[in-house]
């Protein structure tokens, strides 16, 4: 019995009354939505610091106000989906590699309070010329491009870390998809910011957002292959409701690219492209995390491929 | 995609985790040949531990209306009715050698005892839920009207004081027993021999194995099916097993993300 080069484990198995056997999370839809807003903040983070460099003030701006915002949202959903709100500073007490929730939050520590001082520094050419603020307006500059690149050299950490902290867990179909995550969701947050950006951007400074998002797609689209040939552990990603969102989130990854390419000419085309874009990004987190749950929830996927596994070494030592 | 399993090698979790001279590991054997489905050790361990009750849930499967390990509770009497047989079993956090629980708290609220047991400070704990989907055996849980993780903690305070933990003290068949892990493992042993002897070939032990997946229970079992008829993972690994494997996955997948975008604002003429 052989899917895609993976063999199928046998789909009869007794269950306790079929009950789950491991607890699916209990997080809200907070945390997919804290997966896409951190996306985009890791995302605009790296655009606005290549617009700096390249001397493209309006995306730089665009870039650096998006990130402000969207790491603030992110903020948000993580404190809101806790039990305990409150103490949402006890994660500060310790750092723990073997937590990628603890390393995403110092990465959050560091990336959020870069992010912030690189958008706020964009209001020096308002303030004015004399006094505190004169000296103010003269430091924002050169201040906004240390804090961009500090932020910009967080982002690829922030973006990918997600996929970790959602792999390390016994939840069947996230593990499993530990090695394509990462790379799924570098796709999903460049994907996403680039269409943020596209919308807020003219045209004119547009340039490296579309070739930024052909690169996105193919990630993107690379990655979500190999998450859909698992074997047994992916069907959560190909039927029912992560499926739906799975498959709608891929359409308008594309039509967003091919838009994108084909609307430079057209700034109502190269928006609609980047909403396009925008909504693919949030469309895919959210498939990430439903089928996940479905894993979770059903205990054939906890219990064939581990059954498998033991038949397999049962068989290895008899070899 | 096959991969070999690289087993944990045996180990003391307690002196692992920085403890001195610490006292002997101590778990739980849970016979379940001896169990007879009285559930008193649930209630004790309600009682003892100030557990909520859950109010009264019908489930209409069985005798069993508990369901589950909960954050409500924190023994679980299974009753598995089939045309062979009549099984029940006290299920329990098993505080796993590994436990993924522990290795993924960003909080530090769980934490490894002296006595190689894993618990969670309430003070500490801030609901961020992570341990719930980490571990393998679906034990730890949020209640959710404190937004706080709870399982049981292998009464930390009455062993602490050389007492019994409420579930073994109050089980009137001794099918949970309390004591030094290295002793109930050579119990459990004479055991299964005895019922191999006697005509019980299905006798196994469940989690005494300190190469397997999670480096051995602390909590372990005498099954008379599979584990998966008893709502048990057949072989559970501690997810941060691959957590290396993981990092390095993510880190070249930051990698890609840097170099596409030098590459986006580099590689063009507009
Ligand atoms: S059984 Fe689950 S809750 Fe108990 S120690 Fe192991 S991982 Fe933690
Ligand atoms: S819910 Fe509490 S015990 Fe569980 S991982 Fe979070 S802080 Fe730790």
């Amino acid at each position: 019995m052989s899917r895609d080069g993976v063999t199928v484990p046998p789909l009869n198995f007794e269950s306790y009354y079929g009950r789950p056997i491991i607890k699916a999370p209990v997080w809200r839809w907070d945390i997919p939505a804290y997966l896409f807003t951190g996306g985009l903040a890791a995302g605009s983070a790296l655009i606005a610091v290549g617009a700096d460099l390249t001397g493209r003030s309006a995306l730089r701006r665009s870039g650096r106000l998006a990130s402000l915002a969207a790491v603030g949202a992110s903020t948000y959903f993580l404190v809101h989906d806790l039990g305990r709100p409150a103490r949402f500073h006890h994660m500060l007490r310790v750092a723990k590699p073997t937590s990628p929730m603890s390393v995403g939050t110092w990465i959050l520590a560091v990336f959020g309070p870069a992010a912030g001082a690189a958008a706020v520094s964009e209001v020096g050419p308002w303030l004015p010329r004399h006094g505190l603020f004169g000296l103010a307006r003269r430091i924002a500059p050169p201040v906004g491009r240390a804090a961009g690149v500090v932020s910009a050299a967080m982002a690829p950490a922030l973006a990918t870390y997600t996929g970790v902290l959602l792999a390390d867990t016994a939840v069947p179909s996230w593990h499993e998809a530990y090695p394509w995550l990462p790379f799924l969701f570098s796709g999903s947050a460049l994907a996403g910011a680039a269409g943020l950006n596209l919308v807020a951007a003219p045209r004119a400074e547009a340039g490296p957002l579309r070739r930024l998002v052909v690169a996105a797609a193919g990630l993107e689209l690379a990655a979500g292959r190999r998450v859909e040939r698992m074997g047994l552990v992916s069907d959560p990603y190909r039927t029912g409701p992560a499926g739906v969102l799975l498959r709608a989130g891929r359409a308008l990854l594309v039509a967003g690219t091919v838009g994108a390419l084909l609307g430079r000419r057209s700034r109502v085309v190269s928006a609609l492209s980047g909403v396009a874009l925008l909504a693919s990004s949030a469309a895919t987190r959210f498939a990430v995390f439903q089928a996940g749950l479905t894993s979770a929830r059903d205990p054939r996927y906890t219990v064939l491929p581990q059954r498998q596994r033991l038949t397999e070494a049962a068989a290895a030592a008899d070899n | 995609m096959t991969e070999t399993i690289t087993r944990y090698e045996p180990g003391e979790p307690a002196a692992a985790a920085g403890y001195v001279d610490a006292p002997p590991r101590m778990g739980f054997f849970t016979d379940t040949t001896l169990c007879i489905g009285c559930k008193a050790c649930e209630v004790a361990c309600k009682e003892w531990n100030q557990v909520p009750a859950t109010g009264l849930d019908l489930l209409g499967m069985s005798y069993d209306n508990t369901g589950a390990l909960t954050a409500n509770s924190w023994r679980h009497v299974a009753f598995v009715e089939t045309d062979a047989h009549w099984l029940m079993m006290s299920d329990v956090c098993k505080h796993c050698t590994r436990a993924a629980c522990l290795d993924v708290c960003p909080t530090g609220s769980l934490f490894r005892t002296e006595f190689g047991t894993v618990v969670v400070q309430e003070d500490i704990c801030n609901g961020c839920g992570y341990c719930i989907p980490a571990c393998p055996y679906g034990v730890i849980d949020q209640r959710r009207d404190d937004g706080r993780a709870w399982k049981c903690t292998l009464c930390y305070d009455r062993i602490g004081a050389g007492m019994t933990p409420a579930c073994a003290q109050a089980c009137p068949t001794e099918s949970i027993q309390y004591g030094p892990l290295d002793e109930l493992r050579d119990r459990a042993q004479s055991r299964v021999q005895l019922l191999h002897d006697a005509g019980v070939p299905e006798a196994r032990l469940y989690g005494h194995d300190p190469a397997d997946g999670v480096g051995g229970d602390g909590a372990f079992f005498l099954l008379l099916d599979e584990p998966e008829v008893y709502g048990l993972p057949p072989d559970p690994v501690v997810t941060t097993r691959d957590l290396p494997r993981m990092w390095r996955r993510a880190g070249a997948a930051a990698l890609v993300m840097a170099a596409v975008t030098v590459a986006a604002f580099l590689g063009g003429s507009s």
